[in-house]
């Protein structure tokens, strides 16, 4: 069972760790977290001088290098801002922090070299176990939950079908996520159900999606476009064939390889798929009745603004 | 073994093959199975006969993934297609049958472009004239 009211109290105010894609190509996600903060009264305070998590380009060469990479953003949100909790939307981010926290809980070498790089770029050492990293559905699922999404948006999303995807990287590798698979309450490594939930809570009607973890084969966007080209195809495909309107994402790397590759399917392939692709931070602010400008639909590649007429979302 | 292309192309048309649902799905499953032998055997490993929770395809996923963690990326895949097989064979008179059927095809076929692409990016090659293994073994 997972303390509700502790993990409420303490997700209230925390640090926040957009990375870098959300400075980027996930600027939606950015604005839409942002948004929904504002509006739900939760605090986030932004890492300050944060770094890049090491993503997979670091991670690749030399993963110890990626583990200091991580921990230095640990550090300046537990040790120099003083936060309990560091959150990070970006499935990667998210993945990267977890994972520095996991290898200098478990393995001395990731420690030492930690200690001597943190001492060479003269900021405080982390130490695995000074905060707690969440995603942003840990984030909702606690602070606000279902009860409270039903209380304020009046199940706003009403006759919106959706397939929640959540990307292989929230859920992989178990290991690194002691708090997932602990029974009610707590997110499942096999069957994530934390996006669905909120969504449902919001009134949307999710769908039966085969592929919610499957891979967007982001990794091979560049040295094999084909291929994931391909992947999101057969998952936008499936989505359709479920019986979805739109595809709910948390990540800006699965986001944007939606979005580009639904264009390239058809350039390409001559395969055409209409299913929208949205945040699911953005079907939350629409359901709060935030507007869609201020939740970034208009910069979607996948245009949401006539689905969000349709359903009568605004 | 067959290439990923004629994989491809028979699970494509497994709606229109003239099976029952029962046997589309347990074809699929074969075909899951298919696709996992071609990366153990291009690893130059011999696939497992075991079954892990009642299924040959979870032992070989298992054994896929033995020291390639990147390749847990495709555990769900296989575990969505097992699920399908229990599914369609528990309610084959279900209404939604034929949209399960479709859905499990659908996910047989993720499953061989990620395993193809990851052959790819490994260096393995498609299996048969030019796997890794095959190729060092012939010189």
């Amino acid at each position: 069972m997972v303390d509700v009211t502790e993990k409420a109290r303490k997700y209230r105010s925390v640090a926040y760790y957009p990375g870098c894609a959300l400075e980027g190509t996930g600027h939606a996600y950015n604005v839409s977290t942002k948004a929904i903060a504002k509006e739900l009264k939760l605090g986030l305070k932004e890492v300050k001088n944060w770094n890049c998590c090491g993503a997979m380009e670091v991670k690749n060469i030399d993963p110890k290098l990626q583990t200091y990479l991580s921990s230095r953003v640990l550090s300046i949100a537990a040790i120099e801002m003083g936060h309990e909790v560091v959150m990070a939307p970006c499935n990667g981010c998210y993945h990267n922090l977890k994972k520095a926290e996991y290898d200098l809980a478990h393995d001395p070498e990731s420690v030492e070299v930690t200690e001597r790089l943190s001492k060479k770029a003269g900021h405080a050492t982390y130490k695995a176990g000074q905060v707690e990293t969440i995603h942003a559905l840990d984030w909702l699922k606690a602070t606000v939950g279902e009860d409270g999404i039903k209380e304020r948006t009046k199940g706003k999303l009403a006759g919106l079908k959706v397939a929640n995807y959540y990307g292989c990287m929230y859920v992989r590798p178990r290991h690194i996520f002691p708090e997932k698979d602990k029974g009610p309450g707590s997110e499942s490594t096999t069957k994530p159900h934390f996006m669905d939930d909120l969504l449902a809570a919001a009134g949307a009607e999710n769908v039966d999606f085969p592929l919610k973890t499957a891979c967007c084969g982001g990794a091979h966007t560049l040295s094999d476009s084909d291929t994931s080209t391909k992947l999101v195809l057969n998952i936008l495909q499936a989505a359709e064939a479920s019986g979805a309107d739109v595809i709910a994402t948390e990540c800006p790397t699965c986001h944007t390889g939606l979005e580009m590759h639904q264009v390239r399917a058809e350039k390409r392939f001559g395969k055409k798929t209409n299913v929208k692709i949205m945040y699911f931070t953005q079907l939350l602010g629409l359901a709060l009745g935030i507007r869609p400008r201020k939740l970034g639909i208009q910069s979607n590649i996948s245009d949401g603004m006539e689905l969000v007429v349709e359903k009568r979302l605004t | 073994m067959r290439s990923f292309a004629e994989i491809e192309a028979e699970i494509d048309g497994i709606a229109n093959a003239g099976l029952t649902p029962q046997e589309a799905v347990a074809r699929l499953v074969a075909i899951g199975e298919e696709i996992l032998e071609h990366w153990i055997i291009a690893r130059g490993e011999t696939p497992t006969l075991e079954q892990k929770e009642g299924f040959r395809l979870l032992a070989l996923h298992r054994q896929g993934a033995k020291g390639d963690p990147s390749f847990n990326a495709c555990r769900e895949t296989a575990r969505e297609l097992a699920y399908h097989y229990n599914l369609i064979t528990l309610e084959p008179d279900h209404p939604d049958t034929r949209k399960r059927v479709m859905l499990a095809a659908m996910v047989a076929r993720h499953l061989c472009l990620f395993i193809s692409g990851k052959m790819e990016v490994a260096g393995l090659g498609e299996f048969c004239c030019s796997s890794r293994p095959l190729r060092a073994a012939g010189g």
